[in-house]
């Protein structure tokens, strides 16, 4: 990482926690090239021929192994288009951190749409951790578009938890889930919106396989005058369990919609949906001042934890 | 030394007028452990809350430590050493137990500290240090955690309001104990707002709140027996 510049190893930090060289595979992106590459004895890590992106494979019985492919941008006007493609063997354990940080000091609008799609082999897990991130004095958008399909043969677990930590002017994010007999996938979604920023998520989750779970925790906080927009749907077409929660903490002149949904084509489908929208409570903000937080000290902890 | 002289709180709605709190005097003195008990609506949390700037009374002054509390930010009595533990306690989604506590401490906690607060207030602490303040709490739950806020908060003014309430009969038990080793080892001055008689008995003072005003004040001994009146609210307004 010793040709990055400081701003780009600031954003690192900032999406994938990296301080320096990860241990295990990894492939840092900037500006649309590569900044570093490893692969390891069980996980491989090879350019796409056909279009922008990387191949991950791991290999089956991989276990407590980690991957890291964070993508910064930091010349202003970059646009990017990528492709990642996930295949994870049967029986495997591994973390997979991603990200994408967006610095952009110019006038032209930044944007990096992000493609990822997983293979999850039977009876493996998957924790995939992704974080997008928007800095930079210049007047140029910074718009990230993410797209996450996901197939989970039997067996197998992904927890999916994606954050959007700030300074994302424009998002729409897309995410496709088919999960098969015993399988679970879990996303834990947590978003921030400020000033005029947009932000929409759809989720489909396709509940196929008998004994299949699927669970949806959204979070979001919604800031002067931005909006945004949640769909996610849950649908049972098998023996299955299903169940979305959708929090907002709604602030300023901010305006969001949250329309879960679910969808029953079987039986035995068990699907639950809640959504709930409110402002910071008051006695939220009272009870921390009474043990010396000011206001604003007292509000920031509250969102801190909410999208902790 | 707190100092409540000609406190009043009048409130007009639809519904016409009321005196909430009515030309209340009250002097507390350091390191005390005086029980606020009366009637329901009789004004001991609106006195509680006032004291803490939780609400805003119409007339009077709270000295505290000789500085004029009136015209506070509640942050502002907090950092002077006030501290008030709610009767319905808010939930916070995403704030874990640690975090409030090391919150009310005003540094980060360690776990061994954080257990030793939830230990006094009957908590079986390895099950609830990384949990959050939410729903999945009973009620009685988030009360003891209330609690153990304020030991942790350690300030001069402890102003407890039903502490009693919600929790069951063995961690009531523990509780009376939390507060009577509280009162031998600390300085703090302890106020506690109760109906239970095993607390009122660990008071050195027991002040008597009803229809607004502080109609009596003693030792146990002395206003028991207008507790165990047969129409309280009748005995003590008459008091």
């Amino acid at each position: 990482m010793g040709k990055l510049s400081q701003i780009e190893l600031n954003m690192l930090k900032a999406i994938a926690d990296l301080h320096k060289i990860p241990e295990g595979a990894y492939n840092i992106r900037a500006d649309g090239v590569s900044a570093g590459r490893n692969s390891t004895e069980h996980i491989e890590i090879v350019s796409k021929t056909d279009k922008q992106g990387i191949d991950i494979i791991v290999k089956p019985g991989t276990k407590n192994e980690s991957v890291h492919i964070p993508v910064i941008i930091s010349k202003t006007g970059y646009e990017e288009l990528v492709y990642n493609d996930f295949f994870i063997g049967e029986d495997c354990d591994v973390v997979i951190i991603a990200g994408c940080g967006i610095h952009n000091s110019g006038c032209n609008t930044s944007k990096h749409d992000g493609v990822h799609t997983f293979h999850v082999g039977k009876n493996s897990r998957v924790k995939y951790v992704e974080k997008h991130y928007g800095e930079g004095e210049g007047t140029g958008e910074r718009i990230m578009n993410p797209q996450t399909v996901i197939h989970l043969e039997e067996g197998a677990y992904m927890e999916m938890d994606t954050t959007q930590i700030r300074g994302i002017d424009s998002t729409k994010r897309e995410t496709v889930v088919d999960a098969g007999p015993g399988a679970e996938i879990v996303v834990l979604e947590k978003l921030m919106t400020h000033d005029r920023q947009s932000a929409v998520s759809d989720m489909t989750i396709h509940l196929n396989g008998d004994d299949s779970r699927g669970r949806v925790i959204s979070r979001s906080v919604a800031q002067g005058e931005s909006t945004q927009v949640f769909h996610p749907n849950m649908e049972g077409n098998a023996r299955c369990f299903g169940h979305v929660q959708c929090d907002t903490i709604i602030m300023g002149d901010a305006k969001v919609s949250s329309i879960p949904a679910i969808t029953a084509n079987h039986v035995d489908a068990q699907l639950i949906h809640e959504a709930a929208i409110g402002r910071i409570a008051g006695d939220q903000l009272l009870k921390l001042m009474t043990l010396g937080l000011s206001p604003e000290e007292a509000e920031e902890r509250i969102l801190a934890g909410f999208l902790k | 030394m707190l100092e409540i002289k000609g406190l009043s709180y009048h409130v007009s709605d639809d519904a016409g007028d009321k005196d909430i709190l009515s030309d209340v005097d009250l002097e507390i003195k350091d390191g005390a452990f005086v029980v606020v008990t009366g009637p329901n609506g009789g004004g001991k949390t609106t006195l509680a809350k006032a004291v803490m700037g939780l609400v805003q009374p119409t007339a009077g002054s709270i000295l505290f430590d000789g500085t004029e509390l009136m015209g506070k930010s509640v942050t502002e009595r907090a950092r002077l050493g006030v501290c008030y533990g709610f009767q319905q306690p808010p939930r916070f989604k995403g704030l874990q137990v640690t975090e409030l506590l090391s919150i009310a401490a005003g540094k980060k906690l360690s776990a061994n500290e954080c257990c030793a607060y939830l230990t006094k207030v009957g908590l079986c602490t390895e099950d609830y240090l990384d949990r959050e303040i939410d729903a999945s709490l009973s009620g009685g739950e988030v009360k003891r955690i209330e609690i153990a806020s304020l030991l942790a908060r350690n300030a001069k003014l402890m102003i407890f309001d039903e502490p009693e309430a919600g929790i069951d009969l063995w961690s009531f038990v523990r509780l009376t104990q939390t507060f009577e080793s509280l009162h031998k080892r600390s300085d703090s001055t302890i106020i506690v707002i109760s109906h239970q008689e095993r607390i009122i008995r660990l008071a050195d003072e027991v002040v008597l709140v009803a229809g607004g005003r502080v109609t009596a004040r003693g030792s146990f001994d002395e206003v028991m027996p207008l507790m165990d009146a047969e129409d309280m609210t009748c005995a003590l307004k008459e008091a």
